[in-house]
């Protein structure tokens, strides 16, 4: 039992920053059906960013909480430039292009990114200073340290933030409208220019406090840290539906608990040696409290693909989504 | 009246001329195309060995693009996860040629298996999928992709199946009777190499998947791809049975890629998860995008293109760098990809339907864009 709620408590923590990141892609496909291969680069940065700023204010008598603040302060304006001027200068002239290329514009500016910040942060794993003193509550037999209950609740007001922006303000009303139709939007007086590069700066800024969020849970940030979360994260998107705000959050969530539930029991569930008929051919391996495990926990990313890809298959337009995009 | 039948006549039997002409020149070129691609292995040899090495990749990369053009350029089908034959091709060879499992089969016997098991795979993730569309099958594609490889990078417990990350290595090399792939050869004063004598293999295979490529765009089967890229739903109307023929490409495409895995394993003589990343597949679909979607020649412009330059700049970045401010500024390994990113953001921006465009397929992409 408390095995269980301890891995709900991770996969909650893990899910929540998918959830925000997935945003980002989401946002961005919702308006242009484009997907955003360098918004995982995005997330890196922030979390390098913040890396140096907390690295260099961690020898002063700052309180540990505004140094961290002032991390993700300075993270997140960052991000946000990039967001604003990956738009501006890579996908903005591919606005009326082949619907692949601005794909390739994206791996590209993922290569530039990932080894700009190779040049500027080196090729090592970087330690985030552990400057806040990370206590851990027992909830029922299980751990919750207090960065995972920042991380979820910090998620979960950055996700409500965001749809109050969405669905209830003007400029909330103009992204929607840009997503339903481009065209129809623009004789309406939305300035579509103008919401496309707010969805990528808004995804971006989003990104970076996520970014921080995953350097600190893992302790660790690195130039190709961006590519798997980005993976996940998108995944997490397409899990939900595509374009879909609030199914970018559930895929996120989802997909983290999958991940952590899955890594938790697979061990168990298919040690061969706990399975009473398989006993007889295996006799001699399972003797002594012997294990034949078929799937361990290195199994970790199969469960998230397995999921999304079984999803998929019986909601071909994932959880929530209702468009279904005519051709690749 | 006469006088315009025998002018319409004469115009046609100029036309007609003309044609022959055309006709023959265009043999020519051909055969004159062939007879320098053959000669290029001396040519490269004589600047060392490495770079016939190179070409080689060069090649086995151009294969699997074309592979990967019947899926994404004919069939307009968004695979992520293509490398996944590739990988599976190569696991076949290296498991049934390598003092792994102590087989060593021939290679024409393995090459073929690889390609059904790779087809077979290639099924496996066409059926349940047929239902996707756009990039929900490029998620589940690429997921899929990823499985394969984490399945190769843990199969090596309980029972040891692909040893794991440390990978197979002392994979036999491909043998013609008395002729091995891995000695030289001496006939009269030429020195044939193991590696050039796999890039005349390669240029054989490749000569043949070029022709099957050709005869496959005009085909029934290709034109249904086409079909069903423009609409599937007007495909499905017009008689065509898209369940299978989507499953065709799929097939088709995966085959290619489990042959080119073969020969990669052969040439390379050890196999490992890490040359199957996602990355791998990225840069086919760059490869294909890049060239020009659906266009044979482009694909393998495109391919060739994006194997040669990063070696190019291997070779020219620090030196450049030497003279022109007498030190090393920047690692040229950083700077080399820089380089390769940028220039695969600018070729999207001038040329975004790729340098060499199939002329249909530009029509239809830039449709149903905002």
């Amino acid at each position: 039992m408390d095995i269980l709620l301890q891995q709900i408590i991770n996969g909650l923590t893990t899910g929540s920053v998918y959830a925000v990141v997935a945003l980002g892609y989401t946002m961005v496909y919702g308006v242009i059906q484009l997907i955003n291969f360098a918004h995982g680069e995005v997330v890196m940065i922030g979390a390098m960013v913040a890396f140096s700023v907390i690295t260099a204010l961690a020898g002063s008598n700052l309180p540990p909480l505004v140094i961290v603040l002032a991390g993700v302060m300075a993270a997140v304006p960052a991000c946000m430039l990039m967001g604003f001027l990956l738009e501006r200068v890579a996908y903005r002239p591919l606005r009326h292009a082949p619907r692949l290329a601005p794909l390739i514009t994206a791996i590209g500016m993922s290569i530039i990114l990932q080894h700009l910040a190779l040049l500027v942060w080196g090729r090592n794993p970087l330690a985030f200073p552990q400057i806040i003193d990370n206590r851990v509550f027992g909830i029922g037999g299980a751990a919750i340290s207090s960065v995972q209950i920042a991380i979820i609740l910090m998620s979960l007001a950055m996700m409500a933030g965001l749809s109050w922006f969405v669905y209830r303000t003007r400029f909330g009303i103009a992204i929607r409208a840009t997503a339903e139709n481009v065209h129809v939007a623009g004789l309406m007086g939305v300035n579509a220019d103008r919401v496309i590069a707010a969805t990528f700066i808004i995804g971006a800024g989003l990104g970076a406090v996520a970014g921080v969020m995953y350097g600190s849970y893992y302790g660790i940030a690195h130039y190709t840290m961006g590519f798997n979360l980005g993976l996940k994260a998108f995944s997490a998107a397409v899990l939900g539906g595509i374009g879909n705000i609030a199914g970018a959050m559930l895929g996120g969530i989802l997909l983290g608990l999958v991940e952590a539930l899955g890594t938790g029991y697979v061990g168990e569930l298919t040690d061969l040696c706990t399975w009473p008929m398989a006993h007889g051919w295996l006799g001699e391996r399972c003797a002594d409290g012997g294990h034949f495990v078929l799937f361990g926990s290195n199994y970790q990313d199969v469960f998230a693909f397995l999921t999304l890809i079984l999803v998929l298959v019986f909601r071909p337009s994932g959880l929530l989504g209702e468009r279904v995009s005519e051709r690749a | 009246m006469k006088t315009t039948r025998s002018g319409v006549s004469e115009k046609a039997n100029a036309c007609e001329s003309r044609r022959y002409a055309v006709a023959k020149s265009h043999r020519e070129r051909v055969g004159l195309v062939l007879v320098a691609v053959a000669l290029m292995a001396f040519v490269l040899a004589s600047a060392g060995t490495a770079w016939v090495r190179i070409t080689n990749f060069a090649v086995l990369f151009v294969l699997l693009s074309l592979g990967l053009n019947i899926v994404v350029g004919f069939a307009g089908l968004l695979d992520l996860g293509y490398i996944a034959f590739y990988a599976v091709g190569a696991y076949v060879y290296a498991l049934l040629a390598s003092p792994h499992f102590g087989l060593h089969l021939p290679f024409w016997i393995i090459l073929p298996i690889g390609a059904a098991v790779a087809c077979l795979a290639g099924i496996v993730l066409g059926a349940p999928t047929l239902r996707l569309r756009g990039d929900y099958l490029a998620i589940v594609t690429l997921g899929f992709g990823e499985i394969v490889r984490i399945f190769m990078n843990n199969l090596s417990s309980p029972v040891n199946l692909t040893n794991g990350p440390k990978g197979i290595n002392r994979i036999d090399p491909f043998q013609i009777g008395p002729l091995k792939f891995s000695a030289s050869d001496t006939f009269g004063s030429l020195i044939f190499s193991g590696p050039i004598k796999y890039y005349y293999f390669l240029l054989l295979v490749l000569l043949a998947v070029i022709v099957i490529n050709r005869r496959l765009q005009d085909s029934r089967i290709g034109r249904a791809w086409v079909a069903i890229r423009e609409d599937e739903i007007a495909a499905k109307a017009g008689g065509i049975n898209t369940r299978n023929i989507k499953l065709l490409a799929f097939a088709m495409g995966a085959s290619f890629g489990g042959i080119a895995g073969g020969m990669f394993a052969a040439i390379q003589g050890f196999v490992s998860p890490e040359s199957f990343i996602l990355n791998e597949s990225i840069m086919v679909l760059a490869m294909v995008v890049l060239g020009g979607m659906g266009n044979i020649w482009g694909v393998i412009a495109g391919a060739a293109l994006l194997s040669f330059v990063p070696e190019l700049l291997r070779y020219t970045v620090e030196p450049a760098q030497r003279a022109l401010f007498g030190k090393l500024l920047v690692d040229p390994e950083v700077l080399r990809m820089l380089v390769f990113g940028l220039a695969l953001v600018l070729t999207m921006r001038f040329r975004p339907a790729g340098l060499w465009p199939e002329t249909r397929h530009r029509r239809e992409l830039n449709e149903g864009r905002v």
